[in-house]
């Protein structure tokens, strides 16, 4: 509908101008992104798009909404093997390497040619960029993406005698502080944890956290390789252990995903890692004072970046791939972005986003939205390997194997490694 | 004459035969096949491997938990759920009070989608914050972390199907129950035999019909149901609680290895056949068709 009033009115505008040459037919794009319909985000989108397609009357883009990360993934493959269109997508940016492997996306590199198109390429944070380059070029571009933070409830750490402005910064304090804030009844009942890290959903991308802390990665930057054996990993995996077993200042066992805002909402637990993406629920659900913080680090500070990048599909015109350019181009500017960030809770991808005047009132107003800024100069990259899929699994099931006791850690780890390199060594 | 009738007969046909050939008969084919084939990524030209993806199927070991986590699945919510249902027909069949009412109370978990109860019962089994554990913490119990750990996420969704299921049996049993004939009874009673005797030599006997149903639906259920796996545990921790469907699921989707995929698919389809194979041979015999 939109595409038929759009080229009458440029039938009419033409005509009114007297142009008698062709008028070059709108470039329409489909791109897909990973949210479910009807969700809060398609809003945002959906008005950044309105806004893009106003700047550009001579491109007609079609947003479709098509579920979480792995549907988005599943749903705009299907569509390019069936030949159906689709020129872009926002997907995991960890699917890097598959992409390549199924040689459906095209380098940025390649498709910026002005030196303006080259600078806005270098123009984002090195690290939300670690998950979008290989092979030295650059194929993902950063829109949706977060990071892990520590929330923690403040008016808790007043009634344990802590102060409420120093949240611990290592792996010590952080045991010491989260034995504080035990608390337990007559009976030995554990009322309020002292800390929960979640171990269902994405234990992967918390152990990242924890092994980034302790000065390792987990795989490298060509994602054929990982390194969960090394000593540094198998220690950072002890640690967690650990929390729960020896410090007991977590529950042992799986902590999960799915209702860990709630435990923290409702004071069972007084401090938790988690997506920056909670931050507007939480602020707006908290019944306490809470506060943000960087996670603690033991040789360094680190967490792991996360969400979704931009990506262009190989299998489109020349003329196709230019709008979509410019498209990535107009989401990832400093004030889309910044708008976006502000809307949304997900970072602003850029220094330039941080320096609108949009986010330098949020942030002053609200300081919790810049520690996930201030995190990235330790951040790493997601673990994003070929058959990524098969790899987290591996990983993910020897943290839960080591954290509910079934395994030791360094055998957990050891079967994993050489479960990932199986499966990997046909990419080296 | 006799040429033209069949000819109807199939023209009559044609519209469910293409749909069942084009959607259940075609895509089966096609699994066996991709079962015995192999490519490097979905780009890449497929070739033929024969029985080798067979063979990593049994060096898999998660293939072999799945299996038998889908055993002792099948094993545990099955025959509860259809006692259950029996018990609970009986119960809604009497001469009570509010019988209406009586029945829609036992019906309602099914009434719900899976997906909705499984959210629900995400926070029923978290631990500390969750109604389990706040029961049990009344009298005195540090409840367990239901889903977190490998000893009990199994079960958990097992006490949750068997709620979810219950109360679907329950009906094909009212039904069955209603045709039965009361002289029976009246007959039994004048005998002078008790009810638990009854029940043994006149209702169960006569309800068997119904049981082998609901015993094929519920089977094929136990490996066919997998929902609330996605919002519950995921399979985990550490494939404690991953069942065969899921893995299908997995394979395909989440490690996009659609031959693998294809081959654990071929397993399943050949346990499903033969599951309801022996049921209907096996016990064939021994119903009582009126």
């Amino acid at each position: 509908m939109r595409t038929t009033n759009k080229n009458l009115a440029a039938l009419a505008l033409s005509a009114v101008l007297g142009f008698t040459g062709a008028v070059s037919a709108a470039t329409e794009l489909t791109m897909y992104y990973p949210v479910a319909v009807g969700g809060a985000l398609t809003k945002i989108v959906d008005g950044m798009i309105e806004e893009f397609e106003v700047q550009n009357p001579d491109i007609d883009v079609t947003a479709i909404y098509a579920g979480n990360y792995n549907d988005a993934r599943v749903k705009a493959l299907a569509a390019l093997q069936s030949g159906k269109p689709a020129q872009l997508s926002v997907m995991f940016s960890i699917d890097i390497h598959e992409l390549r492997d199924l040689e459906a996306i095209d380098a940025f590199d390649d498709l910026v040619k002005t030196d303006a198109e080259r600078e806005w390429l270098d123009g984002f944070y090195p690290a939300l960029m670690e998950n979008g380059k290989a092979d030295g070029k650059t194929w993902g571009i950063p829109f949706q993406r977060s990071t892990i933070v520590m929330y923690y409830n403040k008016d808790a750490f007043r009634a344990a005698g802590l102060d409420p402005e120093k949240p611990p910064t290592t792996w010590e304090e952080f045991a010491a502080v989260g034995k504080k804030l035990v608390k337990k009844d007559a009976n030995g009942n554990v009322e309020q944890w002292g800390a929960m890290i979640p171990s269902t959903g994405y234990p992967y991308w918390m152990f990242a956290a924890l092994a980034k802390q302790n000065g390792e990665v987990l795989m490298n930057q060509a994602g054929n390789e990982t390194y969960f054996d090394k000593p540094g990993v198998i220690a950072a995996l002890e640690y967690w252990q650990d929390l729960g077993k020896k410090y007991a200042i977590m529950p042992e066992g799986v902590i999960e995903w799915g209702t860990l805002r709630q435990n923290f909402l409702e004071q069972k637990t007084a401090m938790m890692w988690h997506s920056t993406g909670n931050l507007t629920t939480v602020k707006n659900n908290a019944s306490f004072d809470f506060g943000v913080a960087k996670l603690p680090g033991k040789k360094e500070l680190g967490s792991p970046t996360g969400g979704g990048n931009f990506y262009i599909f190989k299998n489109s015109s020349p003329q196709e791939k230019a709008a979509a350019l410019k498209l990535v181009q107009f989401m990832t500017s400093p004030k889309q972005a910044a708008h976006w960030s502000k809307a949304t809770g997900y970072m602003g991808v850029s220094p330039a986003a941080y320096q609108t005047e949009i986010l330098q009132d949020y942030v002053k107003t609200f300081p919790p939205a810049a520690v996930a800024r201030d995190q990235l100069t330790y951040a790493t990259a997601e673990l994003a390997t070929h058959e990524a899929g098969r790899v987290r699994k591996f990983l993910d099931d020897a943290l839960q194997a080591a954290l509910t006791g079934q395994m030791s850690a360094k055998k957990a780890m050891e079967d994993a490694q050489a479960q990932a390199r199986r499966v990997l060594r046909r990419y080296q | 004459m006799n040429r033209r009738l069949n000819l109807k007969a199939w023209l009559l046909m044609l519209p469910a035969l293409s749909l069942l050939i084009a959607f259940t008969h075609w895509p089966t084919l096609k699994t066996f096949w991709r079962s015995a084939t192999w490519a490097k990524s979905d780009v890449a030209p497929s070739q033929f491997v024969g029985l080798e993806n067979y063979g990593l199927l049994i060096e898999d070991p998660v293939f072999w938990k799945v299996i038998e986590n889908n055993f002792w699945y099948a094993l545990g919510t099955v025959p509860t759920s259809i006692a259950l249902a029996i018990a609970m027909a009986l119960w809604v069949n009497g001469k009570i009070k509010h019988k209406g009412l009586l029945r829609l109370a036992y019906f309602t978990p099914t009434i719900l989608p899976m997906i909705t109860v499984a959210n629900i019962w995400l926070f029923f089994y978290s631990p500390d914050i969750g109604l389990f554990d706040q029961l049990l913490r009344a009298v005195g119990i540090d409840g367990p972390n239901w889903l977190g750990d490998p000893d009990t996420a199994l079960g958990s969704l097992m006490a949750m199907t068997i709620w979810k299921e219950a109360g679907f049996f329950m009906i094909f049993y009212l039904a069955a129950l209603q045709t039965l004939s009361p002289e029976l009874y009246d007959a039994a009673k004048v005998e002078g035999a008790g009810p638990w005797r009854i029940f043994r030599r006149i209702t169960f006997p006569l309800l068997m019909p119904t049981t082998l149903f609901v015993l094929i639906n519920a089977l094929l259920n136990a490996f066919k149901l997998v929902d609330h796996l996605f919002i519950l545990t995921k399979g985990g921790p550490n494939n404690a609680s991953n069942l065969l469907l899921y893995y299908i699921y997995e394979t395909a989707f989440s490690f996009l290895d659609s031959y693998y995929a294809a081959t654990l698919t071929v397993v399943m389809l050949v346990a499903l056949a033969l599951i309801a194979l022996a049921q209907m041979l096996l016990f064939d015999r021994k119903i009582h068709y009126r």
